[in-house]
């Protein structure tokens, strides 16, 4: 009952659109046909639509429906370390309260751990309407089997409909174990999340092939439907203090509890500064600070902003900046939610590595610097006033 | 030891763009090589070798011209080498495709330790080596940093977490998944070279692993993709105007949601 | 061009050009200033197997000849003339056991530089560079063991190396028949070294006097005969002069690659200077030149290969225009850049400070000339 396509010979004029538009290099041409690979078609049908000719024929086999119904609600893993729980876990209560919204269900939260009673009121005033907690000895800290077991007996016997966990190394490690031994689909590092109005399925959007292309997936036929959320990807979950949850606490026999692994030690590595690859905000300078010493004027804003220090090559070759902090195609690629560059033209090769961050604010006191073309905010000026008056400003409202 | 490395074969680029005016794929002279979280996981698996002898086993479940990706991976030092495929399983994810490997596995034989890198630089899902674990009920620790001790039936590793590293002890049959922090990995060697191009890689369909044919391919896969799109490429935004003062109040407020 | 190497050639000089890239450029900066040895990068090689290329296999080399190594020492040389010494220094202090080597002695020595011992050649004295004849160091025989006396100058690779094969008189009366060849180990009782040169290019090569002071070597350490040594001396030269050859080629590729480099990016009266007839004419030429040089190196490491019995006219040819070839371009690669090239944060001045010795070492460029003359003198009498 396998899935089918073909290439219908009559209709195909040899264009080679299709050849370009499949992600997975499984079309090429001969004798002026288009001829697909079979080894390599992933059935995904990014080739139907690009063909004006409507020369493809992709017929997905329609397996058999299972019935899904008992399958309700919208689960959160919320991760908690030493009785902390992680932000990341609110990002996704927020998100999955839309979900369960669409949906018309209830929005729970799992948590597991030990000692960890006070952390439901916690999530009930994140909007969870369940909370599910499991607290034992055996779970104070993660370890892959007895939380994977305890996530699995708990789906197993509760039947989520969508359970959505962080993209952290926890998360990561443990929800693939999850979904084999459910046998669920489960999508990794989504941006973004939501219910198809007809089949009311979730569409799990993630970016592919280093971001440059954006999937959507979907687990038609098995449940629970699965999803792992990058960290500062969706926003937190409002607190509201009124919120009430209703609380289901579970415990499980040692079988299930226990672990093969031992957990050893837990080895804490302070960073002294922010780390350029995972700052949320990062301020980087270039050759328009025209000397080593200005750079301080950079720092002196991230500093104000909790932010990384970042560099363009022209300021590391210049031996202003240190090598570490380069952010660009020699050096760093990074994702920040906020990068304020100031100084920097902004050439190709500065902008591979930055022009996917969420808002970029550019300072130059060129108006024709390429920069301001992928800028969100830009200012023409010059950055011995702006930048202070930036981190002035900056500094008054963080009220630091 | 009998070690067994599972590595991907991937586009040689993450830079697969689309040209913005026919919205399809620029790909010129992208060629592919082996993922590079897996050379980490070859050279580690070698590095055991040569410290407990034994056997390094490299497999990995792709197309034909995958074959590749193992000749290079005997020129880095490892023995022998699995390709797992058939047309049947075109259309996997990642349940699917830790299915079939674990199946090779199964007919690979014993083993003391599987590596695997962290994640494929095409998929980034970082699922397979986990799912592995599981189909083979082996126990696992991911984001391994260092091997601190390994012996016969028990390993002490280094596993990173975002705070630093934990300190993980677990018997042996497992799987570990490595990140870059773990070593160097080398450069091939002629000898190994030239062992590569000779080496007989054995080929194995799915009824040579004997893979139930509702856990592979697409019929095996509970993911589906229904739809690839651009992102809307990045376009220039708003000039901010007006004396100095003034702009930076205004570019304040304007960040205010991302900044607190 | 397409010089119709093997498979397994093309293998071994796209892995060293690979070490090249990714291990040594990063670092030829470095250690240009540092003047360090680059054991790293030894230690890469001994992995790679190119270490031991020209090593024969039972030994545990991969069985190459001098074509293998002139590939290898030319990609090294690409990145870094200095650091490729390592490698190419180490041949020279091999070829004498490797061509008159009794089997015990290549069995002890042969493994062991394949696996990443350095080696050092030591012939050239302070009073005897030209002229090699009038060294003056000596081996006198004292029951089983020569005792070895005299310094010798300007020893590549010397103090790093644990092998040194050395050129010493053993019986002044015989003239030309009166010296002889001898392993010494580094560590052995009466081996010093004197400080490290500090030259004008090739800066992490190792440059150090070897000092002799009533050294005993075991009577096994002789290489072939007593009075063999000129002779010894000669025939490694032969195999030699190509790698010196194909260090300097890759010197010169290597300066010619950057100025082409930059004679693209670099904008002056609007356009990019590489658009200008001037400098078109010089690339041309120095791109000529080089090709010329490659194919006669490698034409001649091919004849050494082959066996052919007298190699000596066209090594020292492949030697003298190399080395002439590689001056040339690389002081031309400086004026491409301008004044940039002249700046030491620029890559190219390096190239040309590496390059001049390649005129120097292992015979002058004017030996080179009379030992071209003197084959040619002799080929044509046997003509008549």
């Amino acid at each position: 009952m396998a899935s089918s396509i073909q290439i219908l010979l009559d209709k195909c004029t040899g264009c080679t659109l299709c050849v370009k538009a499949c992600p997975f290099g499984a079309i090429h041409m001969a004798n002026r046909k288009a001829v697909i690979d079979m080894a390599k078609c992933n059935f995904c049908g990014a080739c139907v639509p690009i063909c004006k000719f409507k020369a493809i024929e992709l017929n997905k086999e329609a397996s058999a429906k299972k019935d899904l119904s008992a399958y309700k609600d919208v689960w959160v893993f919320c991760e908690q370390k030493k009785g902390v729980v992680q932000t990341i876990s609110f990002e996704l209560l927020g998100e999955g309260k839309k979900l369960a919204k669409k949906l018309g269900c209830k929005l729970c939260a799992v948590i597991l751990g030990h000692d960890i009673e006070s952390k439901v009121e916690e999530l009930s005033h994140r909007g969870a309407d369940k909370v599910y907690i499991v607290d034992s000895a055996e779970l104070k800290s993660y370890q892959d089997e007895p939380y994977t077991n305890v996530l699995v007996s708990l789906i197993k016997e509760y039947k989520p409909e969508i359970v959505l966990c962080g993209a952290t190394t926890i998360g990561r490690s443990m929800i693939s174990r999850v979904a084999v031994k459910i046998d669920a689909g489960l999508t990794a590092d989504c941006t973004g999340l939501d219910i198809d109005d007809k089949d009311k399925l979730l569409m799990q959007t993630r970016p592919a092939f280093g971001g440059n292309i954006m999937a959507t997936i979907i687990t038609p036929n098995h449940r629970p439907q699965m999803a792992t959320v990058r960290h500062k990807v969706m926003k937190e979950a409002e607190i509201h203090k009124g919120h009430k949850a209703e609380v289901i606490r579970k415990k499980y026999p040692a079988d299930v509890l226990k672990s093969r692994t031992t957990l050893l030690d837990i080895v804490e590595e302070i960073e002294e500064n922010v780390n350029l690859a995972e700052a949320d905000i990062i301020v980087s300078g270039g050759r328009g600070l025209g000397a080593p010493e200005n750079f301080s004027l950079v720092k002196e804003l991230a500093k104000v902003l909790n932010a990384a220090v970042g560099s363009s090559r022209a300021a590391v070759d210049a031996g202003w900046m240190p090598y570490s902090h380069q952010v660009g195609q020699t050096g760093k690629t990074v994702v920040p939610k906020l990068y304020i560059a100031c100084g920097i033209s902004g050439q190709i090769q500065h902008l591979i590595g930055m022009q996917s961050s969420k808002v970029i604010v550019a300072i130059n006191k060129d108006p024709d610097a390429p920069i301001f073309k992928v800028a969100t905010y830009g200012i023409v000026g010059n950055l011995f006033e702006v930048l202070p008056a930036l981190t002035k400003e900056f500094r008054k409202l963080l009220k630091k | 030891m009998n070690i067994i490395v599972c590595i991907k074969q991937v586009p040689n680029t993450t830079d697969v763009k689309i040209d913005p005016v026919t919205n399809t794929l620029i790909r010129d002279g992208v060629e592919s090589t082996i993922n590079p979280f897996d050379a980490y996981a070859i050279e580690e698996a070698v590095r055991l070798k040569e410290r407990f002898g034994g056997k390094v086993t490299v497999v990995t479940m792709g197309p034909p011209q995958a074959e590749a990706a193992l000749k290079e991976a005997i020129s880095l030092g490892c023995d022998e080498a699995v390709l797992v495929s058939d047309r049947k399983f075109a259309g996997s994810d990642t349940w699917a495709t830790s299915y079939t490997l674990s199946a090779a596995i199964k007919k690979i034989g014993a083993f003391d330790v599987i590596i695997c890198g962290k994640q494929a630089s095409d998929g980034d899902t970082a699922q397979v080596g986990p799912g592995i674990s599981t189909h083979l009920d082996i126990p696992q620790v991911t984001y391994v940093k260092k091997i601190e001790d390994i012996s016969e039936n028990k390993a002490k590793v280094e596993r990173m977490t975002e705070e630093g590293y934990d300190i993980v002890e677990t018997p042996l049959p497992c799987l570990f998944t490595v990140v870059k922090e773990i070593n160097t990995p080398r450069l091939p060697s002629l000898k190994g070279m030239m062992r590569a191009k000779s080496a007989l890689i054995a080929k194995w369909t799915a009824d040579d692993i004997e893979a139930d044919a509702k856990s592979i391919g697409l019929d095996g896969s509970p993911t589906r993709v229904v739809k690839i799109f651009t992102p809307p490429p990045r376009k220039g935004g708003e000039m901010l105007k007006g004396d100095t003062g003034d702009v930076a109040k205004e570019l304040v407020e304007l960040l205010k949601d991302i900044v607190i | 061009m397409d010089y119709l190497l093997t498979e397994q050639q093309i293998m071994i000089r796209d892995l060293a050009r690979k070490v090249a890239k990714e291990k040594i450029k990063p670092i030829a900066a470095k250690y240009d200033e540092t003047e360090e040895f680059a054991w790293e990068i030894v230690k890469v090689l001994v992995d790679s197997d190119l270490f031991g290329v020209y090593i024969p296999e039972q030994y545990g080399g991969l069985g190459g000849g001098v074509m293998d190594m002139c590939l290898v020492a030319e990609e090294l040389s690409k990145a870094c003339g200095g650091i490729a010494l390592g490698f190419a220094g180490t041949g020279l202090g091999t070829f004498p056991i490797l061509l008159y080597g009794s089997d015990e002695q290549k069995k002890k020595y042969l493994p062991q530089i394949a696996k990443g011992k350095v080696a050092a050649f030591c012939i050239t004295e302070a009073e005897a560079g030209s002229d090699a004849g009038s060294i003056k160091t000596t081996a006198k025989k004292d029951g089983d063991h020569y005792v070895l006396n005299g310094t010798k100058q300007w020893i590549t690779n010397a103090g790093e190396a644990e092998v040194y094969t050395v050129i010493a008189i053993t019986d002044k009366s015989k003239g030309a028949r009166g010296a002889s060849a001898f392993i010494v180990e580094k560590g052995t009782k009466g081996v010093d070294f004197g400080q490290k040169e500090k030259k004008l290019g090739i800066r992490s090569s190792a440059t150090r006097e070897v000092i002799f002071t009533d050294c005993r070597i075991p009577k096994d350490n002789l290489i072939s005969k007593e009075g063999m040594g000129f002779i010894v001396a000669m025939k490694t030269f032969d195999c030699s002069r190509p790698g010196v050859a194909a260090q300097a080629l890759g010197i010169a590729q290597g300066a010619f690659d950057h100025a082409i480099g930059y004679a693209r990016k670099r904008v002056q009266f609007g356009q990019p200077i590489s658009s200008f007839q001037a400098i078109q004419h010089m690339m041309a030429d120095m791109a000529t030149q080089i090709e010329a040089a490659r194919a006669l190196v490698y034409a001649t490491a091919r004849m050494v290969d082959s066996g052919a019995k007298s190699v000596a006219k066209e090594s020292a040819m492949a030697k003298m225009f190399a080395s002439d070839v590689a001056m040339k371009v690389t002081v031309d690669a400086i004026q491409i850049f301008g004044g940039y090239g002249y700046m030491r944060d620029y890559p190219v001045e390096k190239y040309m400070r590496d390059a001049k010795i390649t005129q120097i070492y292992e015979g002058t460029n004017q030996i080179q000339r009379n030992v071209i003359a003197a084959n040619l003198i002799k080929e044509s009498l046997k003509g008549e």
